[in-house]
Parts: structure tokens; C-alpha cells; sequence
């Protein structure tokens, strides 16, 4: 499968899946006005990538902002990967965010409630 | 008739004024609205927990905007601008204040009244609940909305959300929302 790098713009998050390492990273921010546009590719990707994924998959989140309506995209992400976690396969996610951000770190924990796939939450101290 | 929209801002009087706009809201207008805003906090040395809160309350309030105004009714001033808002800002003393008007359906009135009610009346710890619950149960409308924005306006605002409709016509409503995004909650 051919990767999908995504540069970053004001608006949109840098994106790096990477089916042969197994590593998927959404990075910046994803505050567009139509995030459907953007997500529905890597959505797509993804429901490719889980016919054969690999025995572990990485995850990590690194957003600075996002809006809510990214945040119904990045669900859908989070959904995809969860069904490749049920079907007995190891993944991860690492949810950054920066110190004192406790409104990011709260956003983490809202998916990690929905979603049963491991979380785990990395401050960055600069 | 006369309709002054800016009766309803009376408080824009009040504290440093770092931005007011209004007319037309595009996905320009709102790049630049948050980069001028983004700028001044920086400037002013904000700390970045509350320069984030406001960032993220802004960027809700603006596509609110974008997505769920109504046409402007007849009559009024500005009949050019497709999708018709106002927006300020303002450093007041213990956080910033955000208010954006804009034109409704008068028939939308009373459920976005008993929305930002029910949105009042919940603690922190609801609103996640009720976040969560949309978030997980509600499909984005066909207007581009997740139907979350104005729960995670008062989650990240930390306060009540301030409100009032004005009845234009008896098609037509002004909304006028004012949100004050303080660091301490």
C-alpha cells in the first residue's frame, strides 16, 4: 500500500500513514470549515490497510487545535482502528498533548471512552 | 423600520476592543479573524492555557457562523452579504469576551433557546457527557455542522454562555451570543 503524506496547512494536520512501519501520525491542526473533504480519503485508506495490517499498529496524535467538526472525522479514524484491534491485532495510540492543555488531554479521554483500543495520554513538558 | 444590531452589543464599550467585524463571514474572513486575534494574544503576552481556550472558542464561534446563518431578512442594511455575521472581541479583565450576532429562522428560536438552556443548567462534568454522547451518536448535518459546537464553546469557556433574541419579523430573529473565556476554571 502506498503511504499517505499530507503536508500541513493553517487549517489542516500533517499526515503520515505509513503501512509498511505500521505508524500513523496526524499532526498541527485540523480546524477546516468542510472536514469531511479532507478526512474521507484517509478514512478510506484506512478500511484498505485493515484487510492486512500489520501485527502492530502506532498511532500518534499530536494536535495543537482541532474543531468539532474534526472531531467527528477523527472518530471515524479512531473506528477503523478499533476494528483492526478486534480482529486481534495490536494497536496503539499515543494522544499528546502540550503541558497544561488539560482541555486536550480531556478531548484524549473523551475518545478513549468510546473507543476500546489502548490509549495512552504523553505530555509534552517543553 | 429601524433594526440597530449594535443596541444588542452595548457591552462593546466595555474593556480593550481587539477586534469587530461585521459583514460577510467566509473561510477567509475566518483565517484572518484568527490570525489577527492569535497575533494580539501573543503580543500581549497571554498565557498560552487561556490563549488556546480562546483560539478554540473563536474558531467554534466562526464556523457556527459559517454554517448555520440564515439570509439576512428584507429590509435590512446589508443585503449583499450571503452569509451575514457580527463578531467581536474583547480583553476584558479576567479573560477575553467573544460576541457574534446573526440572523435566524424565527421558527429555530425556541430550540436553540432550550439548547443553550440545557447547555446552562449542566455542570463540567455533563457537558463531557453530553459532548460525548452527540460526538458518538449524531451524523454531521447537511450543513456541515456536528451539532457540537456550542457545548464545546461553554466546555472550554469554562461559563455560562450569554444570550438574547430579537425578533426582526416574523420570519427573521437576531441572535446574539456572548461568551467570556476566563482561565481559572
Amino acid at each position: 500500500m502506498e503511504p499517505i503524506i499530507i503536508d500541513g496547512t493553517p487549517k489542516t494536520p500533517t499526515i503520515k500513514f505509513d503501512a509498511k512501519e505500521g505508524v500513523f501520525e496526524i499532526k498541527g491542526r485540523s480546524i477546516p470549515e468542510n472536514s469531511v473533504e479532507f478526512y474521507k480519503p484517509l478514512v478510506d485508506w484506512l478500511d484498505l490497510y485493515k484487510e492486512t495490517p500489520l501485527n502492530k499498529t502506532v498511532v500518534n496524535i499530536k494536535l495543537e487545535y482541532f474543531n468539532t467538526s474534526s472531531s467527528k472525522c477523527i472518530l471515524d479514524v479512531f473506528k477503523k482502528l478499533e476494528a483492526i484491534h478486534k480482529a486481534k491485532n495490536d494497536v496503539e495510540v499515543n494522544w499528546y498533548y502540550e503541558e497544561d492543555d488539560e482541555d486536550m488531554l480531556e478531548a484524549g479521554e473523551d475518545y478513549e471512552s468510546i473507543i476500546r483500543v489502548p490509549f495512552k495520554m504523553i505530555e509534552i513538558v517543553e | 423600520m429601524s433594526f440597530n444590531i449594535e443596541t444588542y452589543f452595548s457591552d462593546l464599550s466595555n474593556g480593550n476592543q481587539i477586534l469587530y467585524y461585521k459583514g460577510n463571514i467566509d473561510s477567509d474572513l475566518i483565517n484572518r479573524v484568527l490570525d489577527t486575534v492569535e497575533a494580539k494574544m501573543v503580543t500581549g503576552n497571554e498565557r498560552s492555557k487561556l490563549r488556546k481556550k480562546v483560539y478554540n472558542v473563536l474558531v467554534e464561534s466562526l464556523q457556527n457562523l459559517y454554517h448555520h446563518v440564515e439570509k439576512v431578512p428584507e429590509g435590512f442594511e446589508d443585503q449583499t452579504s450571503d452569509k451575514y455575521g457580527l463578531l467581536a472581541v474583547n480583553k476584558v479583565d479576567n479573560g477575553y469576551k467573544i460576541i457574534t450576532g446573526n440572523f435566524i429562522g424565527t421558527n429555530n428560536v425556541e430550540m436553540l433557546e432550550e439548547k443553550i438552556k440545557r447547555i446552562n443548567r449542566s455542570s463540567h462534568e455533563e457537558l463531557t457527557e453530553l459532548y460525548k454522547f452527540i460526538l458518538n451518536h449524531q451524523r454531521i448535518s447537511s450543513k456541515g455542522g456536528g451539532g457540537l459546537g456550542l457545548v464545546d464553546i461553554a466546555r472550554k469557556s469554562g461559563n455560562k454562555l450569554e444570550y438574547l433574541f430579537k425578533e426582526y419579523n416574523e420570519k427573521s430573529s437576531f441572535f446574539c451570543l456572548k461568551i467570556l473565556v476566563s482561565e481559572n476554571n
